[in-house]
């Protein structure tokens, strides 16, 4: 086992961890996923790449629950995305079994950016490729929180945030356009940031939202359309009210 | 001394566990629930060391969980059946768990199941079972009353009948006694059997 205890991680000399940047590099890569905060609710929504035609979209979920009241999106390598996420539900049981208490979101994703830490400190591995979106409610609060890992194992709470393919221009979006909301406008507000990025179509973006009532629930592909032409709509009303010039006698 | 015990009707199962948790001759609580609800359509039937039930159903309900979030799909009876009597067998030769364990539970493919599995990892699909000193009045009793597809009143109108055999001929009865249902709608506390109630704080 000699051979395998050679760190793969090392500094480089100006202080910076390359494979963690390479690894940041393979998230910006992957799939554009974004989440947004509101009073009530907390949305996940992540871009669809066209699925080949034989392919079983159902067996492609981008958006899955660690627990009754708590779900992940993620953007970079998926086979990586398999094991933190299967780590992370075990981890979810194994401290209810112990604690007799679900996890808060915070715990679980101390937990996975840990996790994501660990395999940059350790001989012989290379570091997740994969940033996560976390969101849930802590129980007995009931309070909706989003946080986000990345490769180098920093984590932290967000109101919104994206990452993936095109993260900045999200980002950027969402800063100039967020403001509390709640509902199905947390819903809106999601899908706009995504389609700033994505093309626009039910095919093309899986949508879920979690309440502290229903968990976590799949938005069926009319149900995107429905919002997305609702959006398309507000957009054209908007473009349609500047053109024209005020009216003034 | 610890009564458990089951039956399969139409479309449900239902079963019926004592309620006292005894420690030589001191009776800790007669409100002690040993049937847990394994998952929406399960329910676990325990009798035994008493420590061993709570850490052994508890340690079975979320690994159950686990598989659900795994694979988005929940187990079947006949899985989490096998699933305990493996995790029973596997320690059987180490450290035992002292865990009696009827496991009733319904799919929606093969409808109302319930499984006889005992400490040293037996297991058994049975239409009614029992366990503890309980069981000679029980099963007897249901030996006699059981048929086949009987509805919900006929069924619980038979538990009744057993735990009246229990409370009348067992030497040291157990007074109160849970009984829980499950069906297609789900597994849920059906009644209490009490016949000693906590008793209340005397006023000055």
């Amino acid at each position: 086992m000699a051979r395998y205890d050679r760190a793969i991680t090392v500094f480089s000399p100006d202080g910076h961890l390359f494979q963690v940047e390479y690894a940041l590099e393979a998230v910006r890569k992957g799939n554009a996923a974004v989440g947004v905060r509101g009073t009530d609710i907390v949305v996940l929504g992540v871009e669809k790449k066209s699925t080949a035609k034989l392919q079983d979209s159902r067996t492609v979920r981008k958006i899955v629950s660690l627990d009754d009241h708590i779900a992940l999106a993620c953007a970079g390598l998926k086979a990586d995305a398999r094991v933190l996420i299967n780590r992370a539900r075990i981890e979810c049981q194994s401290h209810r079994l112990t604690v007799e208490d679900p996890v808060t979101v915070e715990y679980i994703t101390r937990y996975i950016a840990g996790l994501q830490q660990k395999y940059t400190q350790s001989g012989g591995v290379r570091p997740f490729g994969l940033s996560t979106l976390i969101v849930g409610f802590d129980p007995y609060a009931g309070v909706p929180s989003l946080y986000q890992t990345d490769p180098s194992g920093t984590f932290s709470a967000w109101k919104a945030n994206a990452t993936g393919r095109n993260s900045n221009s999200m980002r950027e979006f969402l800063e100039k356009n967020y403001k509390e909301t709640s509902g199905q406008e947390t819903v809106k507000l999601a899908i706009r940031a995504l389609l700033e990025v994505v093309e626009s179509g039910g095919k093309n973006i899986e949508v879920a939202v979690m309440t502290k009532e229903h968990g976590l629930r799949q938005l069926e592909e009319a149900e995107i359309d429905a919002i997305v032409a609702e959006i398309e709509a507000e957009k054209a009303a908007a473009e349609a009210a500047k053109k024209a010039p005020p009216k003034e006698t | 001394m610890e009564c458990v015990f089951g039956l399969v009707g139409n479309g449900f199962a239902i079963v019926a566990a004592d309620t006292s948790a005894v420690h030589s001759i001191l009776v800790h609580k007669s409100n002690e629930d040993k049937i847990m609800v394994l998952d929406s359509h399960k329910l676990i039937a325990a009798s035994g060391e008493s420590g061993d039930r709570v850490q052994f159903t508890e340690y079975i309900q979320k690994n159950v969980a686990l598989y659900q979030f795994r694979n988005g799909i929940p187990l079947t009876t006949a899985a989490a059946a096998n699933f305990t009597r493996g995790e029973l067998a596997t320690a059987l030769r180490k450290n035992p768990y002292f865990v009696n364990i009827l496991l009733a539970g319904y799919d929606k493919e093969t409808g109302p199941s319930l499984y006889y599995i005992d400490y040293i990892a037996t297991l058994h699909k049975v239409d009614k079972g029992a366990f503890g000193y309980g069981s000679y009045f029980s099963l007897s009793m249901m030996d006699r009353h059981y048929h086949s597809g009987m509805t919900v009143e006929e069924a619980i109108d038979l538990v009744d009948k057993c735990i009246m055999e229990i409370r009348s001929r067992l030497v040291v009865a157990p007074p109160n006694f849970v009984i829980k249902i499950v069906d297609k709608d789900g597994a849920r506390e059906y009644a209490w059997r009490e016949s000693v109630k906590d008793a209340a704080v005397a006023s000055a």
